[in-house]
């Protein structure tokens, strides 16, 4: 089932890549006090495929996206793009961050234009013309030369979505990209994040802690158990797309919803216990 | 707008203009009550009615403007503070950096340095007299420590804070070491940077003051700022001592919007604050 995007999206004009981690370990400080906060994860992310991760909070889902992106390196196991396994951070593995990662001192266009000026693939005046071109495209095109302490979260998130994009990644990977924001751009940015998705269809990794959030975009929900974190359960949500808010009422939503909350419940109840 | 409009008179409309004029003023009367306050009511208080009155100070101010020995005693002592200033700026911010993106570099420069760091720049004095061949570059050597530490403790922390998504982003968006330095570290640490010219150039004048008072700060006119309340004390002039502290206060005033005009232009992303 996972697998099923794998071909059809070849013939596709925009490229997008399989993920896979194979037997992934990953634990901090020394062995006689390690922490795992990783324990043996396999899972493929399907090409051009929206894969969202869920799990209770803590549980290790940014040190996943950081093994992902290359940021850091697994202890056993590996991270593969396309069978291969990866070298370190590269831009066909694009991170959308937590909080925003536009640099702040330069503009939204110098952010957007970063990546392609340090690798000198594209430049001068035909690179501009694109980046105002996406940018126009995320509803930024009035906003070019502001820095982005001067935008909203919402069009911080955007500017960092064109960010990515244009360096054409095969795989984008979002760490809980829409955080922080008020429940009205999130779900407006929800929206817009979709459209995008489903025009584009880049293999799309996304990590939330928000269930709603989860099914509203996913193709398939990985469902992560609490540290030491495994895969518990992958759903695939078979709604249509494009997707609408009015899918979530839909008793099948319902279905998914409740599901993941009673997984998710009785995890985040251990970590809970923990605590205390 | 008029195109011949009085710069000064639109100084004048300016809110912050204004309360900071009044404000200037009012120090000044509260100043010449408490300095009369003996000789009107009988009362001491806490030896106050020993201050000169502002308007002794005044009429001592314009007694030393026409006199070219006054004028010497400032460029003297701006042109130590702007040399240990800047060399300190010159030697700190690359030593800071470096202190801060190499392991290797802060594992051999760093516990030199906090050593060093808290011996207060005074205490070098006597040492660098002897060691300097002429007072001169004693003054300028104690000026320099005086900004240096600050400098460097500055840069450190800043270049250090930096968030580490920014790296990773660059990173992985294709950005080399050097593209790294260039455009994150360096533009991110700029505002430490500044913070530490800052408060470095107030330690200098600090420095630079005593360091000319415990020196003698050479002889003929060159004694600078310091010397000259020193000399004013060893005359028994308490209107020109008053008028050597309050030339400090506007030359360290200078240097200090000097750093925030720098600052304000060299980080646009800054203003919006």
């Amino acid at each position: 089932m996972m697998k099923a995007g794998t071909k059809s999206k070849q013939k596709n004009a925009f490229k997008s890549s399989v993920v896979e981690l194979d037997g992934v370990y990953k634990s901090y400080g020394e062995a006689w006090t390690s922490d795992d906060v990783i324990d043996d994860i396999s899972i493929e992310f399907p090409a051009g495929e929206l894969t969202v991760i869920v799990g209770p909070s803590g549980c290790g889902k940014s040190t996943l996206v950081n093994l992902m992106a290359g940021f850091e390196i697994p202890d056993k196991g590996t991270v593969k793009v396309d069978g291969k396994p990866i070298q370190g951070p590269a831009k066909d593995r694009m991170v959308v961050f937590q909080e925003t990662a536009l640099i702040p001192w330069q503009t939204t266009l110098q952010n957007v234009t970063f990546g392609p000026k340090m690798r000198g693939d594209k430049k001068g005046a035909s690179l501009d013309k694109e980046a105002k071109e996406l940018l126009v495209k995320v509803g930024l095109g009035e906003f070019i030369h502001k820095y982005p302490l001067q935008l909203s979260g919402g069009m911080q998130r955007r500017a960092e979505l064109a960010r990515a994009l244009i360096n054409e990644p095969t795989v984008m990977i979002m760490d809980e990209p829409f955080r922080g924001l008020d429940a009205m751009s999130r779900s407006l940015m929800q929206e817009f994040f979709l459209e995008l998705f489903e025009e584009n269809r880049k293999t799309n990794i996304f990590v939330t802690s928000e269930i709603d959030e989860a099914i509203f975009l996913a193709d398939n929900l990985v469902i992560l158990s609490n540290k030491p974190t495994k895969v518990q359960k992958v759903i695939k949500i078979d709604l249509p797309r494009p997707r609408n808010y009015k899918m979530l009422t839909t008793t099948k939503a319902f279905k998914y919803k409740k599901e993941a909350m009673s997984l998710l419940h009785d995890e985040a109840m251990k970590s809970f216990a923990v605590l205390k | 707008m008029t195109t011949t409009v009085n710069p000064i008179a639109a100084l004048f409309k300016q809110r912050t203009f204004k309360r900071g004029v009044i404000a200037i003023l009012v120090f000044i009367l509260i100043w010449h009550v408490g300095s009369q306050l003996d000789e009107w009511t009988g009362i001491d208080l806490l030896g106050i009615g020993l201050v000169p009155p502002p308007g002794d100070v005044f009429a001592a101010f314009l007694g030393v403007i026409p006199k070219p020995g006054y004028w010497m005693s400032w460029v003297s002592s701006f042109s130590r503070v702007l040399t240990g200033f800047f060399v300190a700026m010159l030697i700190g911010i690359p030593f800071g950096l470096l202190l801060a993106v190499n392991r290797y570099f802060r594992g051999i420069f760093f516990p030199p340095f906090e050593i060093l760091r808290p011996i207060p720049p005074l205490a070098w004095v006597p040492a660098s007299l002897i060691f300097w061949p002429t007072n001169e570059m004693s003054i300028a050597f104690v000026t320099f420590l005086g900004a240096f530490f600050t400098i460097v403790i500055n840069v450190l922390g800043g270049a250090r804070s930096i968030d580490i998504s920014y790296l990773r982003a660059a990173q992985s968006m294709g950005a080399s070491q050097l593209d790294l330095f260039w455009k994150i570290v360096l533009p991110g640490t700029l505002p430490s940077i500044f913070t530490g010219a800052a408060v470095g150039m107030g330690i200098t004048w600090e420095v630079v003051l005593a360091a000319e008072m415990i020196s003698g700060g050479g002889t003929q006119g060159g004694g600078g700022l310091g010397f000259f309340i020193w000399n004013s004390y060893m005359g028994g002039s308490l209107e020109q001592i008053v008028v050597g502290m309050i030339s400090i206060g506007i030359a360290g005033y200078l240097c200090s919007s000097a750093i925030r005009k720098i600052g304000h232009v060299m980080m646009p992303w800054r203003r919006l604050f």
